[in-house]
């Protein structure tokens, strides 16, 4: 009877089964990638769980090699540079976009989000094709170029999403007291969406950082990235290196997430 | 005084319409990009994939693709792709189905649990797997102590290791739409099963699962879709044992430098995307639900 109150429409044994399957698939989505951690910090060649002895060594390897300093060098610089081109063109097409109701809408809506449906190996070959007639590859303009257009469609549609829970009248307010249209959007519309914004530009700076299909075919020598040297160094030999490093970017993309919800917490303080 | 009103109303209809073309051109500087570094060039290999070395059109680069060792790599990536598919629709229900069911804060602690892995990278989460499942890694020597095998098992560099793998990547993207699809169904449909006297599986399998069958296709088609294309988990797991259509499609470029095949396996890969994409939104306007309406 309390199944049938609750809308719950299974019995209350089947529920603990319930329980135990999800629990265990959760385990199966996060611990393996947790448990690299660890591992990370033993002192040999092989990586088990618990680690026969702690060291720092695979960390002194990672801070030691040149290689793998320059390519995360390069891998950040290019997450800083996408993120900061790909957030104003997100911007400023989701705001184009949402203001104007054109005939067109739709097409560039779809154009905009293509990046994301697209099979991502035909746009690497492509890329590297144009970028050989171009002289781009392993270049640092090119490999942003081809981030921010990964990275962008993030930024639109979070901004989007963002606007159409905005009030555009608070805009219209503004200027019908003399603000120009920048003005008006820069004060007033902005911080009402500074949360998609910033959601947008923290992805659209840890899809250029993790991405690897098109930083294999278009990154190279003094400007290949990190994710390039470790895919290469992963389909050779197991290097506890990369557990290390891998420790390190599951740290940084945690301390991004908790970033991210602090920012979150502080909107729904405001509303 | 109405022809007054009028022009009135013509000129604002004007400034109004200007308006918006100056707003659409705040769209161009990333549509130009796009164009320019995503369509171009994809625009460009479709040519190349029609045209033979002089030039001249030519079927030949599709013809090809007849031959075993494509077809072999076609009939890898389908079966891994329904086999991945079908892992997460049976993973990926009752764990949706779970977050659906209870209280606030759990349900927050299984939404960052399913999340996590958007969050991190791709890479990481699949030398994950290849630490775990190698010969001498944590599960072999486990099931070992636990004394269900005596030898350790081949788990990875092979077909087992990357099905793991990509089911643990593409599961997120079943549960979520699969989880929007829950909260969207009323629960009255199932407490009036249950009034009128069906048993709690009957009211849920006759009830409730039909109703959430939009979101379960839209998990079904999205998986199966990201995996016809996926490149580095096979690689990597794969260990050059398992040959995806994506892998045939980079040797083609890196080691064969052979433009014309790659560029008919990458459009043959496209037009399949695509067609699927097209015919489950014809259908069932899946791609409302995936746009996680």
């Amino acid at each position: 009877m309390a199944d049938a109150v609750s809308g719950v429409p299974i019995g209350r044994g089947r529920r603990l089964w319930l329980y135990a399957l999800g629990f265990l698939i959760l385990l199966f989505l996060v611990l393996p990638t947790i448990i690299v951690i660890p591992m990370s910090f033993t002192g040999t060649r092989f990586l088990r769980f618990p680690p026969e002895q702690l060291s720092w060594r695979w960390y002194q390897a990672y801070l030691g090699s040149i290689e793998w300093r320059e390519a995360t060098w390069v891998s950040l610089k290019a997450a800083v540079l996408t993120m900061l081109v790909a957030t104003p063109l997100g911007v400023m097409a989701a705001y184009g976009l949402h203001a104007s109701r054109s005939k067109w809408s739709r097409l560039i809506e779809t154009a905009l989000i293509a990046p994301l449906i697209l099979p991502l190996i035909l746009v690497s070959i492509g890329i590297f094709f144009l970028y050989a007639r171009l002289g781009l590859n392993n270049t640092m303009t090119g490999l942003v170029m081809a981030h921010v257009c990964l990275a962008m469609p993030f930024v639109f549609v979070t901004v989007l999403a963002g606007l159409k829970g905005y009030d555009m009248n608070q805009e219209r307010v503004a200027r019908s007291l003399g603000a120009s249209r920048l003005v008006a959007f820069l004060t007033v519309t902005l911080p009402q969406v500074r949360f998609s914004v910033f959601s947008g530009a923290l992805l659209a700076f840890i899809t250029s950082l993790d991405e690897v299909v098109v930083a294999l075919f278009i990154s190279g020598g003094e400007n290949a990235t990190l994710t390039r040297r470790m895919f290469t160094a992963l389909r050779d030999e197991i290097d506890p290196t990369v557990a290390a490093i891998s420790s390190l970017l599951v740290a940084l993309t945690l301390t991004l997430l908790a970033l991210g919800l602090v920012f979150g917490d502080r909107r729904a303080g405001t509303r | 005084m109405s022809d007054g009103a009028g022009a009135n109303a013509a000129a604002l209809a004007r400034a109004e319409r200007r308006e918006a073309q100056g707003l659409f051109l705040l769209c161009s500087p990333a549509v130009l990009l796009i164009a320019f570094v995503i369509f171009l060039p994809i625009g460009w290999l479709f040519t190349l994939s029609f045209t033979d070395e002089q030039g001249a059109f030519t079927l030949g680069h599709y013809a090809r693709m007849l031959h075993p060792a494509y077809t072999r790599s076609f009939q890898t990536t389908l079966e891994l792709s329904f086999l991945v598919t079908g892992i997460c629709c049976l993973l990926g229900y009752p764990l949706a189905y779970l977050m659906s069911q209870v209280s606030k804060g759990w349900r927050a602690v299984i939404f960052v649990c399913v999340l996590f892995p958007f969050w991190t990278s791709l890479l990481v989460r699949t030398y994950a797997w290849l630490v775990l499942l190698q010969r001498r890694g944590m599960v072999n020597t486990w099931l070992q102590d636990v004394g269900l095998i005596d030898a350790p098992l081949r788990l990875v560099h092979n077909f087992t290791g990357t099905a793991i793998g990509m089911t643990q990547i593409m599961l997120p993207f079943m549960v979520l739409p699969l989880y929007a699809a829950m909260t969207s169904v009323d629960r009255d449909f199932v407490k009036a099963a249950a009034s009128l006297g069906a048993s709690p599986v009957k009211s849920f399998w006759q009830v409730f699962f039909p109703l959430t069958l939009p979101g379960l296709l839209a998990g079904v088609v999205l998986v199966f879709v990201l995996c016809l294309g996926f490149y580095v988990t096979p690689a990597v797991l794969g260990g050059g044992r398992v040959l995806m259509w994506s892998m045939s499609i980079e040797r083609s470029v890196a080691v064969y430098s052979d433009w014309g095949a790659a560029s008919a396996l990458g459009v043959v890969l496209l037009v399949v995307t695509l067609g699927i994409l097209w015919l489950m939104n014809r259908l069932f306007g899946v791609g409302r639900a995936i746009g996680g309406r």
